[in-house]
């Protein structure tokens, strides 16, 4: 599948942590045109494997995760109003006016709604709404609505990804569904080629609450090195531009604790070799990603981060440049291709 | 769907153009009578030889924003245009200019704030409106200074009766005029789709003294507070209990008299009503009832939940008993029922 196609269909499709089912759907589908084998395991990842030359070793591990922040039902009231459980870290600000599904038994159409502000007393004014004084219309008494939804259901942003022009998108979910496309990219890229080491694409599940798909799948895949695929603050006003990087100027590699320094060289020397922008990304606190979580497994894995450009992060209209997506697949798919002996062996050398 | 297409379309105060023609479009397929006047203001005429005139109003323009500048990364600046709470336009989808370039309201990454952030509302400083553009320049190139914003609402059925859409106030009015006009009543009446309601009722006052009318009804959109947090007593409307009647709001009080026999007839026909019962906002009817020596004025609103904001809520059967009670109205008066209000 075409890039633009398959990060649209990922971006439309809900999945919240935890409840991945459908765009795991979607991925197993659009992967196992382009990859040797494709497996999901007990949590939910997806594991999509490219078989290397050297398949003596254990594998290289890809990762970016495919689930999204979001709401579950908490609450219908007797009014029929649904109250919200929120999944992940999302900015109640955002919240009033917005447009939902609640996928219940069926599709349940609602909008967001708060207190009228003229009915708000000036303090109230002054101060951001919070969740929960937030509620979901949807139009319907409590008795109609309980035969569709219930507590429990999982409820996601009513976004359709829209492009500004040929490479800019908004749409919800592409923290982290870019980076899932961005594995896809390498995939098509490595389509006729044999990479240096085995090579398992893994789009994990539950990262927003925790880092938790990586955490089994990496233990599982046992890798001798990962690669973590996820968004990075693209620069708007108002944010310090040393927590931001920038759109159209490539994936930003991650520097920190988190991040092997020789892997970051090896990626950094790639792309100087194949003419594909990168930029720098220091993050002085692990966590956040799943890089975070393969480092860690078992005795410890050499890990490298990759942050695709992102504005508006866990909003219904995240932003990216799709030229970004396909140089950071770029540089996965070579990475891939030139991995070697050498290269692992030199991981844990002193 | 005629209401869906009029409430996508953009217009803004001064900016109503594209639902004056579309609306014009429509009843030149009718064969009314129309005109335009020097504010913008267009009147539809249904002729019934020796009958009072009634003038049926509902405004064109809605709520939205202007371009007022760009950030050399790209990003537009805007203002308001109307009131609209700052506070629920961030992280929405927005048209600009009459091309209708998609942008959206944009806002600082909840990892990013600090915790005290996080409790105040974004102020119209942090705000801002993204294309796509990468520079001032390609930003535009797309669009200028003065552009209208609008938010990109579809409207849609969300359940049997309720539609969720941007603008029903007051494009929802708008078609009830058209659909009272296209029935044909038994006396005159001019259709006013007035102008600049949302920045003071600017255009009705003018569009009165145009018409000169024995009676005027104002059919407007208004807010509906049945949701959770506000407390009943300060309920203004109730969606789905059909429409309300206006008793007082900020620029009108209304005509006892008048009142008295749209309820008498409301309940003689079951025609569901209810009384707005706040005294907030303001309508056409302001302007509408100080005209020359006074016009006796009728306020009805269609409750709307989550007014002036991206998207709001409305009923159909309220749309529906609108059409009604005032269908009923225009009846009595040809009959002679009807007390026109000039007699206290």
């Amino acid at each position: 599948m075409d890039l633009k196609k398959f990060i649209a269909t990922l971006s439309n499709t809900p999945g919240i942590s935890g409840l991945e089912r459908e765009v795991t759907k979607h991925i197993v589908k659009a992967w196992e045109e382009l990859a040797d084998e494709v497996e999901v395991d007990t949590l939910g990842n997806v594991i999509a494997w490219k078989k290397g030359k050297d398949n003596s070793k254990p594998p290289i591990m890809v990762a970016a995760h495919q689930d999204e922040i979001g709401f579950l039902v908490n609450e219908i009231d007797k009014e029929g109003f649904v109250r919200l459980e929120p999944i992940g870290g999302i900015d109640p600000r955002l919240l009033p006016g917005q447009e939902v599904i609640i996928w219940g038994k069926e599709k349940v159409h609602g909008i967001i709604g708060a207190k009228p502000p003229h009915l708000q007393k000036p303090e109230e004014r002054e101060k951001a709404i919070p969740l929960d004084k937030i509620f979901v219309d949807c139009g319907m008494e409590k008795e109609p609505l309980a035969k569709k939804i219930r507590v429990g259901d999982p409820i996601t942003f009513n976004q359709e990804l829209q492009w500004f022009n040929e490479n800019v998108c908004t749409g919800k979910s592409l923290d982290d569904r870019a980076g899932v496309a961005a594995l896809h990219q390498a995939l098509l890229d490595l389509k006729d080629i044999t990479p240096g080491f085995d090579v398992a694409f893994v789009a994990t599940v539950q990262e927003e609450v925790g880092v938790r798909g990586a955490i089994a799948s990496s233990f599982k895949l046992n890798p001798a090195l990962g690669i973590a695929v996820d968004v990075g603050f693209a620069q708007r006003p108002g944010q310090e531009k040393e927590q931001s990087i920038e759109a159209n100027k490539g994936p930003a590699l991650g520097i920190g604790p988190h991040v092997h320094p020789d892997l970051f060289a090896r990626l950094q020397k790639i792309a100087g070799e194949n003419d594909i922008p990168t930029q720098l990304e220091p993050s002085p606190h692990p966590g956040g990603t799943d890089a975070y979580a393969i480092q860690m497994s078992r005795c410890g894995v050499a890990t490298a981060l990759l942050s695709i450009p992102l504005a508006n992060m866990h909003s219904p209209l995240e932003v990216i440049d799709i030229r970004d997506v396909r140089r950071t697949g770029k540089l996965i798919a070579k990475f891939c291709q030139e991995a070697d002996a050498e290269l692992v062996e030199g991981l844990t050398c002193l | 769907m005629l209401i869906k297409e009029l409430t996508e379309l953009p217009g803004i105060a001064g900016r109503e153009g594209q639902v004056r023609s579309f609306l014009k479009e429509k009843l030149a397929l009718e064969k009314f009578k129309l005109s335009v006047d020097a504010m913008g203001n267009m009147y539809a005429r249904h002729e019934a030889k020796n009958t009072p005139l009634v003038m049926l109003a509902s405004h064109m323009d809605e709520v939205g924003f202007m371009v007022m500048g760009y950030e050399s990364s790209g990003l537009l600046k805007f203002a308001p245009v109307g009131g609209i709470d700052l506070r629920v336009v961030v992280g929405k989808k927005v048209y600009i200019g009459e091309e209708k370039t998609l942008g959206i309201v944009g806002a600082k990454p909840i990892h990013l704030q600090k915790k005290n952030e996080r409790n105040k509302p974004f102020s119209r400083q942090e705000l801002f409106i993204d294309i796509g553009a990468s520079s001032e320049e390609e930003a535009k190139n797309k669009t200028k200074i003065g552009d209208q914003i609008t938010f990109a609402t579809r409207t849609e059925f969300i359940s049997d009766r309720v539609m969720k859409g941007k603008a029903f106030d007051d494009r929802a009015g708008c078609t009830a005029i058209l659909e009272i006009l296209k029935s044909k009543p038994p006396v005159n009446v001019c259709g006013a789709f007035t102008v600049q309601e949302e920045v003071g009722l600017r255009g009705a006052g003018v569009a009165a003294s145009n018409v000169k009318p024995d009676l005027a009804i104002v059919l407007e959109g208004t807010t509906a507070s049945d949701v959770p947090e506000s407390p009943e007593h300060r309920y203004s409307t109730t969606m789905g209990e059909g429409p309300a009647i206006t008793l007082m709001d900020r620029s009108f009080l209304a005509n006892q008299n008048l009142n008295k026999r749209v309820i008498e007839l409301a309940e003689k026909e079951g025609i569901r009503y209810q009384l707005r019962r706040s005294n907030i906002g303001g309508t056409d009817a302001g302007r509408i009832h100080l005209v020359e020596e006074g016009i006796p004025t009728i306020g009805l609103s269609l409750p709307c939940r989550y007014i002036h904001s991206p998207v709001s809520l409305l009923n159909m059967d309220d749309w529906q008993g609108m059409v009604d009670l005032v269908t009923t109205i225009l009846k009595d008066i040809a009959e002679g029922g009807f007390p026109l209000g000039k007699n206290y």
